[in-house]
C-alpha cells in the first residue's frame, strides 16, 4: 500500500523524477533515436501503450501469482515484458505498416529496453494497486516521450551547427542529456 | 541491444576453427519439431526454477532475519529504554494483536508497542512516508501513546538531496531536537525565529522543503493513531 | 569472419570493445548506480557474475538448443542468475542491495549480457566463452569504477569512503546527481575521442613523413 496521491505519482514519474533524465532509465531509444521530432513521438507514443499494458501484466502477476513465489518475479516479468513487444510488434505491423517501417529495430528493441522492466520493478518495489500503477505507467510514459522529443528537436537543430569531429555522436548526446537532467532538476519541490 | 547503423559490434561472426559448423543447424533437419522447442524451454524453466527455489530456500531466512533486526533496532533508537516490542495490526478500524486468517501481515498498518525492562509500556512506534523534495521519505517515530509527546524519530529512506537535504538524518542537531520531547503537533520554524512554543523544530536552512516533510509525516501519523490507541490497546495473548 | 586467439577475446573485451565505453551497452547501470565507487563495485560484481555464469552454461548447452528459441533460452538464463544474484546481494550485502535497489534487476534487460550470448558463447567452446566473459567483465569493470571515481571525487571528496580532501573542500554536489552521470560519461567518452583524433593524426603524420 502506498501513500502518495494519484496526481504526485504522476507529476513525480512525468517530471520530477523523469525515468530517463533523473533515473537512467529507458537511454538506447534516447541515446540512438534519430534527429527527428516526428519518429521520437511516435517511439515515446509506443512506449506509453507497452508501459501501461506492462503496468496492467505487473500487478495481475504480482497480486494473483507471485503472493507465493516472490522470487519468481524477475523471470515473469521479462518473459512478459518479451511477449508484450512481440505481440505490440505485431499488432502495429497490421494496422500502420509505415510507422513499423519508421520505427525499425527500436521495436523489438524494447524488450531490453530499461524503461518498460523497470517500471515493473519499481511498481511493485513501491507497492503501487492497480490505479496507482497505471497512474505511474502513463506519467513514466509521458515523460519518456518528453525527453526523447527534447532530445529530438535539440539534435535537429544542432545539425545546423558547427560541431567539432570528437564531439559528434554520443559525447555530445550525453552532455545535452546532462544540461537537460539539470533543468528538470528544477522541477523537484514541485509537490 | 543498441544496433547502430554505423558499428554493428554485435554481428561479428567468430568461428571457433575446432568446429566449423557449429553455426548452422544439422544438415538432415529442415524443420526443428515444435515439441523439441517447447520441451527445451520446459525442461530449461524447470532446471531454472530448481535452481532458484534451492538458492531461495538457504537465502530467504539470513534476509528475513536482517530485516527483523533492523526494525527492532530503529524501534529500540525511536523508543528510548524500550527492551522488547509487539505488533498491532490496524483492522477495521480498530487495535489487534493478530491479522485476521488468511490474510498478508503487510496490507495492514502496524504500529509498535515498546515495552521496558520491568514490563511497562513505554510507548509506540510507527513507519510512515510522504513525498518529500526528490522521492519517499521514510521515518519511523516513537511517541507516547496517553499524551502524544514525541519520543524520538529515525529516517528509514530518503533520497533527498545530498549535502542540503540528506541533513535530516545526516545533522546530529536537526535530528535530537526530536528526542528532547517535544509536544505534539509539531511545527517546523526558520532557524531562530522561534518564540520557544511547546512543538516547534527549526527545519535546516536550505532544506525547508525535507524538514517540513518529517515534520508533516510525524504530525500526520499521530493524528491517525492517537484516536485508535485511545480506545485501547488489546491485551497481550499469554 | 575472423578466427581470434583465447588471448585475443579476453584482452578485446577490457578496452578494444570495452562494453560501455566503445559499443555503449549497459548504460543504464552504468550512469545509474556509479554515484559512489562501492555502488560501482557491486554493480560490477552482480553482473560479472551473471554474465560470466551465462556465457559458460549457455556454451555447454549451445549444440541442444534449437535456433529459433535461442533468444527466449538465453533470457531465461540471464534472468535465471539475475535473481540468484539479487538473492545472495540481499543475504549477505543488504546496505548494497538496498543502495542498488531495482538495478539489480535491471542487469537482465543489460544489453551487453544478452549479446555477448548471441555473439560468443552460443558459437564457442566454453572456456573460450568464459574468457570472452571475463575480459568482457572487466572491460565494464572499468569504466564503471572510472565514472564512479570521477563522481564520488568530485561530488563528495571521498574515494571508497575514504576522504581525499580536507574540511573546506566543497565537493560537486551536481556530479552525484542525475546530470553528473551524463555529464561525466559525455566528457569521458569526449576524453577518448580528443585521443583518439590525436593518435590518427600522429599515424598520419608518421606516414607522411
Amino acid at each position: 500500500m502506498n501513500d502518495q496521491t494519484l496526481f504526485s505519482i504522476f507529476f513525480s514519474a512525468m517530471v520530477v523524477n523523469n525515468f530517463t533524465l533523473a533515473m537512467f532509465l529507458g537511454l538506447c531509444p534516447f541515446m540512438g533515436v534519430s534527429a527527428r521530432v516526428e519518429t521520437a513521438l511516435r517511439m515515446g507514443l509506443a512506449n506509453i501503450f507497452v508501459l501501461v499494458l506492462t503496468s496492467l501484466s505487473a500487478w495481475v502477476l504480482n497480486t494473483y501469482i507471485l503472493e507465493n513465489a516472490p522470487y519468481l518475479r524477475i523471470i515473469s516479468f521479462i518473459i512478459v515484458v518479451a511477449s508484450l513487444v512481440q505481440i505490440v510488434e505485431m499488432v502495429v505491423k497490421k494496422i500502420a505498416p509505415v510507422l513499423f517501417r519508421q520505427l525499425g529495430i527500436f521495436l523489438p528493441l524494447m524488450t531490453t529496453n530499461c524503461a518498460i522492466f523497470g517500471l515493473a520493478i519499481f511498481q511493485t518495489n513501491r507497492g503501487y494497486d492497480f490505479l496507482q500503477g497505471i497512474v505511474f505507467a502513463i506519467g513514466a510514459g509521458l515523460g519518456l516521450t518528453l525527453a526523447l522529443v527534447l532530445m529530438a528537436s535539440i539534435r535537429e537543430t544542432s545539425e545546423l551547427s558547427d560541431i567539432p569531429a570528437i564531439a559528434k555522436g554520443t559525447g555530445l548526446t550525453l552532455i545535452i542529456a546532462g544540461s537537460l537532467s539539470l533543468a528538470f532538476m528544477g522541477f523537484a519541490g514541485l509537490l | 541491444m543498441n544496433e547502430r547503423p554505423d558499428r554493428d559490434p554485435i554481428e561479428v561472426q567468430v568461428v571457433d576453427p575446432s568446429r566449423p559448423n557449429s553455426g548452422d543447424d544439422a544438415p538432415a533437419e529442415k524443420q526443428v519439431s515444435t515439441l523439441r522447442l517447447v520441451a527445451t524451454l520446459a525442461v530449461a524453466g524447470a532446471l531454472a526454477g530448481l535452481l532458484i527455489v534451492l538458492v531461495n530456500l538457504h537465502t530467504k531466512p539470513i534476509i528475513d532475519e536482517y530485516k527483523a533486526e533492523q526494525l527492532k533496532l530503529a524501534i529500540y533508537e525511536v523508543l528510548p529504554g524500550v527492551s522488547r516490542y509487539r505488533t498491532l495490526y490496524l483492522v477495521d478500524g480498530s487495535l489487534s494483536g493478530e491479522v485476521p486468517s488468511g490474510a498478508k501481515a503487510t496490507d495492514f498498518r502496524q504500529a509498535y508497542v515498546g515495552y521496558d525492562e520491568a514490563g511497562q509500556m513505554k510507548g509506540v512506534a510507527v513507519s510512515r512516508g510522504e513525498s518529500g523534495f526528490q522521492d519517499v521519505v521514510q521515518v519511523i517515530f516513537g511517541f507516547e501513546a496517553e499524551t502524544g509527546i514525541l519520543l524520538g524519530m529515525k529516517v528509514l529512506e530518503s533520497k533527498e538531496t545530498p549535502g542540503l537535504g540528506d541533513k535530516i538524518f545526516k545533522d546530529q542537531n536537526f535530528v535530537d531536537q526530536f528526542f528532547a520531547r517535544p509536544q505534539t503537533p509539531l511545527a517546523a520554524i526558520k532557524a531562530g525565529s522561534g518564540k520557544g512554543a511547546p512543538g516547534e523544530i527549526d527545519a535546516i536552512t536550505g532544506a525547508t522543503i525535507s524538514s517540513k516533510v518529517v515534520v508533516s509525516i510525524i504530525n500526520n501519523g499521530i493524528a491517525e493513531w492517537l484516536p485508535v490507541l485511545e480506545q485501547g490497546i488489546p491485551e497481550e495473548a499469554p | 569472419m575472423r578466427t581470434t586467439t583465447p588471448s585475443q577475446d579476453f584482452i578485446r573485451g577490457i578496452w578494444q570493445e570495452n562494453p560501455v565505453l566503445i559499443q555503449m551497452l549497459g548504460l543504464c547501470p552504468a550512469l545509474a548506480v556509479t554515484n559512489t565507487v562501492k555502488n560501482a563495485l557491486a554493480m560490477s560484481a552482480a553482473t560479472f557474475f551473471v554474465l560470466c555464469c551465462s556465457s559458460v552454461l549457455i556454451s555447454t548447452f549451445k549444440s541442444i538448443i534449437p535456433k529459433e528459441v535461442r533468444i527466449s533460452s538465453y533470457i531465461l538464463v540471464i534472468a535465471t542468475f539475475v535473481t540468484l544474484a539479487d538473492m545472495m546481494l540481499q543475504a549477505y550485502a543488504p546496505v548494497q542491495h538496498k543502495e542498488l535497489g531495482a538495478f539489480i534487476a535491471l542487469i537482465v534487460v543489460n544489453c551487453m549480457i544478452l549479446g555477448r550470448q548471441e555473439a560468443f558463447a552460443s558459437r564457442n567452446k566454453v572456456y573460450r566463452s568464459l574468457l570472452d566473459a571475463v575480459g568482457t567483465g572487466i572491460g565494464f569493470t572499468i569504466a564503471l569504477v572510472m565514472m564512479g571515481g570521477f563522481r564520488e571525487i568530485l561530488g563528495i571528496g571521498t574515494f571508497f569512503d575514504i576522504p581525499l580532501f580536507g574540511p573546506n573542500f566543497e565537493p560537486w554536489v551536481v556530479m552525484v546527481l542525475p546530470a553528473g552521470g551524463f555529464l561525466t560519461l559525455g566528457f569521458i567518452i569526449l576524453g577518448m575521442g580528443v585521443y583518439e583524433q590525436r593518435k590518427q593524426a600522429r599515424q598520419a603524420h608518421g606516414e607522411a613523413a
